[in-house]
């Protein structure tokens, strides 16, 4: 078999992502020095993710890469950076021979599976730990800030941050792009695929800074206890990626109501396309005014916090009962939380009734907008499917009549379409069996319902987080044994690609012509 | 007047054959077979030659020329040719172009391309079709002055009031005159005592609320609210006219076969339902309940298929039918086995194109029947028969053959009586017989 794909441009290229990867590492590493604990193991990852990068480099001095070796590279990228991202949660664990000694080597993350799930959950922005002790008594500030980090970096998109940043990914970037960015399609922002690239960058880095600077100003003002600039800094890392990790082991739980009020804006912008910001910084009111997906993403929180708001003012078996204020509070945070796929818990929403979950449930397919961190099957496609069903009833009584899919007065394409079809159907099967294997393989030494795998599947390949029961939101997906954590990492690898890219590299047709 | 026509098809070959008897023309084309026929069809100086070659302009004189009509069938040569012919002469150039987004181009800045005046075939087609869905009883309807005036045309049928009065009695309606009766092709300018006898066709102009309450009295029992309409046809004039209904806020039907075009009707037609199918297909017609529709309009690209999907419509129960006719001898037998209204694109695009050729140019002309009369719209300057003084002492000093139809005075219409007193900067809007049209033309 001869193979067609030039697969060393594509790993020289991941090599170069990787070797920058030791950049963003300075500033646990500053952390490290400032708190005086963990500079060691910083030090060693910077040098071991450089030389990695440095050696994969080396697999072609001038990479060319066409379609096929883009797919190829985005979906390494996201592979090479989840295990070399694990390297200080490895260094942590084990240390390094007559170098450095383990600095917490009781930790769940010196298993290698762990650290690794970690990782990829922090890069796809899943937010599903299975960190065993989230406090800095065993880990150190500096790595808990790498954890909020990963997730910050993998949210606008590591090659998207490539592109913005690395000139000779400009050529083909916009098909990386592609082949990266969350939802059909890329909107081109700039005539430049690499400015476009820094404007979505530059956006977020904006989005994410303000928010860092109101969570702290409510808490100099008073009106948020425990909000210091280090938390402040984790969760503006964790917003804007639609993460989920948090340093505190109670989520957002450990939070005033008015630091939970501030963050919801914030992830319901961080679920919104990025390009429409863009439109707003450059005055254009009416293109956002007339998004039909914004509109019906917002629709979609409002109403589903309707209901949860409805149901929780209206159990008497939770704190919330008949409160007015909380209960919206935790409806909108909750709802808005698992739509924008982000995996805060604003509380135990384990304790809640059959109804509340379902919704919750139901709220995990639903996803984000295109284009922006947000994960799962996003709202475009639903409302284009929803559009299309009402076509095909349509034409069920006018036969003849030729009737195209619209978005907003734009005409959807069928090629489009017929791959929005295909996104959504390869989703739910791939959810389906990844249940079914979660179920028949179950969890050692504790009873797992099909309604928690399901959600642990649902939750895992549309990058939210939590889930219900063993896997719910102050609990982790440690009890997993390591097969069923890695077929875990594979959804959420996929999960963030959308399927096909990765799909694509496990078909003949890809390698040979 | 001396006019080179670019481009002898059917719009151009009818142009210059029309325009022949009253002006010096030049015919230049590219097709040297056509060029033959066409020195043995007319009296015109046909020329073998490329309108957009300036040397074959030269040759044909074009310096000496006052008007210049580029009416091939491909919109860049009518445009190229204007271009060309403005390099070396003064002559009004007027271009004909199918593409309305041409059109657009021109009236966001006059003049460019070297195009004078600018014509849109299909357009204009299209306008005609919607004019007469607008008013449903009426045969043909054209505005003037901006819209301030409207000139209709409706056939008394035999079930009609107004069969048997005379235009004395009929004539109760304010800011509306009665210009002409048209009877077996013949036209009179009636009197009093013209008496109005069915299958006549009566001209009004007026204030377009007053015709529209006109066409309710020639047609009582009419159903008037138009609410369905289904076009088929899918060329550039039927989706013009769909674009123009929707304008309307009406929700069109459009029937086109060819399945490619069906999906770009679709696309660009957001408030059409499109179909791809066969239209004289009969079940299709039932399952559709196209018998249900207020108007057909048949715009396919052959006479016999529009003459067949009118009949068929109006057979399965449609309440009127209009289908485009672009061979003009047909226009009355269509309108005689049954279609309501025929609509002849040459003569609506000739109606635009010959305004330009008179002396004086009119603003406005629209063919009552070709060769008999037609309505024009004049702007009054000082020096003209008809100012300063009342219209019943001007009207003495004109041929028979000229009956004035409204006044408009700064954008408002005025009702001409015999006492109203014109003033320069008027525009008046009036019918003229084509004995008087010389004279009529000369002392306005």
């Amino acid at each position: 078999m001869k193979v067609r794909v030039d697969w060393r441009a594509s790993v020289a290229l991941v090599g170069t992502v990787v070797k920058w990867l030791s950049v963003p590492m300075v500033f646990p590493l500053a952390l490290a020095v400032y708190y005086g604990r963990g500079l060691g193991i910083f030090v060693a990852s910077m040098v071991l993710t450089f030389a990695i990068g440095w050696l994969l480099e080396r697999a072609d001095t001038d990479p060319d890469i066409g379609t096929r070796e883009g797919f190829l590279m985005v979906a390494l990228t996201w592979l090479a950076v989840s295990v070399v991202g694990a390297l200080p949660y490895l260094v942590e664990g084990h240390g390094i021979p007559f170098v450095l000694p383990a600095a917490a080597p009781g930790s769940t993350l010196a298993n290698p599976v762990n650290a690794l799930f970690e990782t990829m959950s922090g890069f796809t922005t899943t937010g599903a730990t299975v960190m065993g002790d989230i406090s800095f008594d065993t880990h150190s500030r500096a790595l808990m800030m790498w954890r909020q980090e990963t997730q910050w970096l993998g949210g606008m998109g590591i090659v998207v941050l490539a592109i913005a940043i690395l000139p000779k990914l400009s050529v083909g970037g916009a098909q990386l792009m592609d082949a990266e960015a969350p939802g059909p399609g890329i909107e081109k922002l700039t005539p430049r695929i690499a400015e476009t690239a820094r404007a979505l960058w530059g956006l977020y880095i904006g989005l994410t800074a303000l928010e860092i600077l109101l969570l702290y100003g409510a808490h100099l003002a008073g009106y948020a206890d425990g909000m210091t600039p280090y938390n402040a800094v984790a969760h503006g890392f964790t917003t804007m990626p639609t993460g989920g990790f948090s340093p505190e082991a109670r989520s957002i739980e450990a939070f005033s109501a008015l630091a939970q009020w501030i963050i919801v804006p914030f992830m319901v912008a961080a679920g919104a396309n990025f390009a429409l910001f863009w439109h707003l910084w450059n005055r254009d009111f009416q293109t956002v005014r007339e998004d039909a997906e914004l509109k019906a993403y917002v629709g979609a929180i409002a109403v589903l916090s309707a209901i949860v708001a409805g149901v929780l003012y209206t159990s008497p078996d939770l704190a919330v009962y008949g409160a007015i204020e909380p209960a919206v509070r935790h409806a909108a945070f909750q709802v808005t939380s698992i739509v924008t796929t982000t995996g805060y818990a604003s509380l135990d929403f384990n304790a809640w009734g059959q109804a509340g979950k379902f919704v919750l449930l139901f709220a995990m397919f639903i996803g984000g907008s295109a284009g922006s961190t947000g994960g799962s099957i996003k709202v475009v496609r639903w409302l284009v499917i929803l559009k299309s069903l009402r076509r095909e009833l349509f034409t069920t009584v006018h036969p003849d009549a030729v009737k195209p899919v619209r978005l907003a007065g734009r005409v959807v394409d069928e090629r489009a379409l017929r791959g929005i079809y295909v996104f959504t159907l390869l989703y739910l099967v791939l959810f389906a069996l990844g249940t079914l294997v979660v179920t028949l393989v179950g969890v050692p030494d504790q009873s797992l319902t099909a309604f928690e795998a399901t959600s642990a599947v649902a939750s895992t390949i549309g990058n939210v987080g939590p889930g219900f029961g063993i896997v719910g939101p102050m609990n982790n997906y440690l009890p997993f044994p390591d097969p069923v954590k890695l077929l875990m990492v594979f959804f959420m690898w996929v999960g963030r690609l959308e399927i096909l890219p990765v799909l694509v590299l496990l078909t003949p047709t890809y390698w040979q012509d | 007047m001396r006019i080179l026509v670019v481009g002898a098809g059917e719009v151009g070959s009818s142009i210059a054959g029309s325009l022949a008897d009253s002006h010096e023309i030049v015919v230049l084309d590219i097709d040297g077979s056509r060029v033959e026929s066409l020195t043995f069809e007319h009296d015109v100086l046909a020329i073998e030659g490329d309108g957009t070659s300036l040397d074959d302009l030269l040759a044909a004189e074009v310096e000496s020329a006052d008007v210049v009509i580029a009416s091939t069938d491909d919109d860049e040569t009518n445009l190229a040719t204007c271009g060309t012919a403005k390099t070396v002469s003064d002559a009004f150039t007027i271009a004909r172009v199918e593409q309305p987004s041409y059109l657009r181009t021109w009236r966001r800045s006059r003049g460019v391309f070297g195009v004078d005046f600018m014509v849109c075939t299909d357009l204009l087609t299209a306008q005609a079709v919607v004019r007469v869905i607008g008013l449903p009883t009426a045969r043909d309807v054209d505005p003037f002055a901006n819209g301030t005036v409207q000139m209709a045309e409706f056939t008394v049928e035999v079930d009609s009031p107004l069969a048997g009065q005379t235009v004395a009695d009929a004539d109760t309606f304010d800011a509306l005159t009665f210009a002409a009766v048209v009877r077996d092709d013949d036209v009179i300018l009636p009197r009093g005592n013209t008496v109005i006898e069915p299958s006549d066709k009566i001209v009004v102009i007026g204030r377009p609320d007053r015709v529209e309450v006109f066409a309710g009295a020639v047609a009582p029992n009419a159903e008037t609210a138009v609410e369905d309409v289904v076009i088929v046809g899918g060329g550039s004039a039927a989706f013009q006219v769909s674009r123009l209904l929707e304008e309307r806020g009406l929700s069109p039907k459009l029937v086109e076969q060819q399945g490619e075009r069906a999906r770009w009707l679709a696309e660009n037609l957001p408030g059409t339902t499109v179909f791809e199918h066969d239209a004289t297909d009969r079940d299709f017609l039932e399952r559709e309940h196209v018998g249900d529709a207020d108007f057909v309009v048949s715009m396919l690209d052959s006479d016999e298929k529009n003459l067949l999907v009118a009949l068929l419509a109006k057979r399965v129960g449609a309440t009127r039918a209009v289908a485009v006719v672009d061979n003009p001898q047909y226009v009355t037998l269509f309108e005689t086995v049954g279609v309501d209204v025929a609509v002849n694109p040459r003569e609506v695009t000739a109606e635009d194109i010959t305004r330009f050729t008179r002396e004086r140019r009119a603003e406005n002309v629209a063919i009552i029947e070709p060769e008999k009369a037609e309505v024009l719209e004049v702007e009054i300057e000082e020096g003209s028969v008809l100012a300063g003084r009342p219209i019943r002492e001007a009207v003495a000093d004109l041929p028979p053959g000229f009956v004035v139809g409204a006044i408009t005075r700064n954008g408002d219409f005025v009702t001409p009586r015999g006492d109203t007193v014109v003033e320069p900067g008027d525009h008046v809007v009036a019918l003229v017989t084509s004995e008087a049209h010389d004279e009529v033309a000369a002392s306005l």
